[in-house]
């Protein structure tokens, strides 16, 4: 079952959090974690609107403390999945989750960020934040679907990738670096979803596909609005600008061109109703893994390349 | 008339400063030691007592390592279009402009085709004092650019990169240019001509994360800070301070995420002598 939790426990997670924050020093890493608990108890105590949201809604939406998260997509969508573990190399990072599973009957390479919900979770997820044995994992099984033709759907939902001295001697620049060139040379259909937080490099790491579907309150940028703020206004007070100014909402992505398609959620966001919300995406990936099964595996990654080589070109010669 | 009265003078920004003490003489930031200018430049910008690198110029870059200082520039008039509208403190297209008039260039990467030890190539040189040699469209249409150019002349590559990662002004566009270049090279696997990635300092974020580390060859200058986060980001983030000397070249070499170190004086030597090791202009 799923792990989503009722409201009012929610609520009072959310505030023995904050308070526990509250008595340890101030440092600016604190405040940022403690200004995100915040916001969080923030979304959660406001009552569900369909309404027009601004960008910064948006954020809030996308880390709201209930959202689905990688495995409750897992869960709902898929049938048979078998967690595969660790990078051969060095360990299992469970910031990332990955197995085989079935898609409608289909067999398929399930891949995503995964945060927790409970301190203890959050701490075992490391916040949904991968080391670089997680992009590693990631990759060593999407070579191992690739090898017995089994397409590829990613998840993805993460602040960044971790910050941390250890993800450092190990290469997370690397890591990272390495999925960016391996990922589109994999002769399989690779469907990308975004879901939640599409927090930069951390996120783009396995966010490179044949088609890139993303959740009508995710977010995706390449760097977050709190940080856009403290560096370039100097305070943490214009996060609510940065967020607009990024254009990181799916509507933004997909006037840009880095988004192919946006997916619904129910009304009030996808934690109101996470079988619904799930129920809404299904459709999408069905399409999209049917669409791109047609096309040869020359033509895939021969496409995959023309898709890569036109991306983002906003330049002009004069 | 008042006995004392308080001069209005404008407040001096740092820039002004700069320009007032620059003069024959520079400080070295190794060792301290007061430097002659003309020492300097005849030692490719290290300091002759301690070795220190200092940070070089993208043009400097380009001279140093061609034949003769000779190469012709592509893609020069290439400009990011400002595709968010990105506005701060001051619109971003404002900083492009600022950044294009102090540095002569259209935006952080300068991209030139010469010869090193008689034979052809292609060296891409970040611009680290065009807004923190960061990278957006432009940038990333450049190297891409560069790597389509080796791919049809059958050529090998070098970048030296200097970034302080993606640019924020652009969002996602700049994230994209990762995954743009990074296939780039993939498409350059496939005609095997080496591509040399040069790490100076500083070399960090989506840059790291992506072509820098992507070389046949990495290879760094002394002393440089290369890696994803930076180290305050670290620092806020386990709140504890770092141990002298994580993240530079050294530190890289010891973990295995770098082939070689090699001094700015040697740089082309090595470059000339690994290519033609690895059979880069065999057949050509």
């Amino acid at each position: 079952m799923p792990d989503v939790h009722s409201q009012n426990a929610v609520i009072r997670e959310l505030e023995r959090q904050i308070a526990e924050l509250e008595k340890s020093a101030e440092t600016d890493a604190s405040r940022e974690e403690l200004d995100r608990l915040r916001a969080q108890l923030e979304a959660v105590q406001k009552p569900s609107s369909g309404g027009p949201k601004d960008a910064w809604d948006r954020v809030l939406l996308a880390r709201h403390p209930q959202r689905p998260y990688t495995l409750d997509y897992i869960h709902f969508l898929f049938t048979d999945f078998t967690e595969l573990h660790g990078d051969r190399r060095f360990g299992d990072d469970p910031s990332i989750v990955c197995g085989l599973a079935r898609f409608e009957g289909r067999p398929v390479m399930v891949i995503g960020q995964q945060k927790g919900r409970d301190t203890k979770q959050k701490l075992f997820r490391n916040f949904g934040m991968p080391k670089p044995e997680g992009y590693r994992k990631a990759l060593r099984v999407m070579q191992l679907a690739a090898k017995f033709r089994v397409p590829i759907i990613t998840m993805i939902d993460t602040p960044g990738a971790y910050p941390g001295i250890g993800a450092e001697e190990r290469g997370q620049a690397e890591a990272i670096a390495y999925n960016l060139k391996e990922i589109p040379k994999l002769p399989v259909p690779i469907l990308v979803i975004i879901h939640g937080e599409g927090g930069s490099g951390g996120a783009l790491a396995i966010a490179i596909g044949d088609r890139v579907l993303m959740s009508e309150n995710a977010v995706y940028s390449v760097i977050s609005p709190e940080s856009c703020s403290s560096i370039l206004w100097r305070d943490w007070d214009h996060k609510q600008d940065a967020a607009r100014g990024l254009k990181l909402t799916a509507q933004d992505l997909l006037g840009l061109g880095i988004v192919d398609a946006l997916v619904p959620e129910p009304p009030g966001g996808a934690h109101d109703d996470p079988a619904y919300a799930a129920e809404l995406l299904r459709p999408h990936i069905a399409t999209s893994l049917k669409e791109l099964s047609t096309l040869s595996e020359g033509d895939l990654i021969r496409r995959r390349h023309e898709k890569l080589r036109s991306l983002a070109t906003y330049v002009v010669e004069r | 008339m008042t006995w004392f009265k308080k001069e209005k003078k404008a407040l001096e920004t740092p820039q002004e400063k700069r320009v007032q003490t620059e003069g024959l003489w520079s400080k070295c930031e190794g060792c301290k030691v007061i430097l002659w200018k003309k020492d300097l430049d005849a030692n490719f910008q290290c300091c002759p007592k301690c070795g220190f690198h200092f940070k070089i110029g993208s043009r400097a870059r380009l001279e140093m390592l061609f034949d003769e200082g000779e190469y012709t520039e592509h893609d020069a008039r290439l400009f990011s279009t400002d595709p968010l509208g990105f506005k701060d403190t001051k619109p971003y297209s404002e900083r492009l402009k600022k950044a294009e008039k102090q540095t002569g260039l259209s935006d952080a990467l300068l991209t030139g085709e010469g010869r090193v030890g008689g034979k052809p190539l292609i060296v891409c040189a970040m611009e680290f004092s065009f807004i923190g040699g960061s990278m957006g469209a432009a940038v990333g249409e450049k190297i891409t650019r560069a790597i389509d150019r080796c791919i049809a002349q059958k050529l090998p590559l070098v970048i030296v990169s200097c970034s302080g990662g993606a640019r924020m002004m652009e969002g996602a566009i700049s994230l994209m240019q990762m995954a743009k270049i990074s296939a780039g090279l993939a498409r350059l696997d496939e005609i095997r001509k080496p591509f040399i990635s040069v790490l100076a300092d500083p070399t960090t974020g989506g840059v790291t994360a992506s072509y820098a580390m992507l070389g046949d060859l990495n290879i760094a200058e002394p002393g440089a800070l290369i890696g994803f986060a930076g180290p305050r980001v670290i620092e806020q983030t386990i709140r504890q301070k770092l141990p002298e000397g994580f993240q530079r070249s050294e530190f890289l070499l010891a973990h295995g995420m770098i082939d070689a170190i090699v001094p700015r004086k040697e740089l082309k030597g090595f470059i000339a002598r690994s290519m033609n090791l690895l059979g880069a202009w065999e057949n050509h």
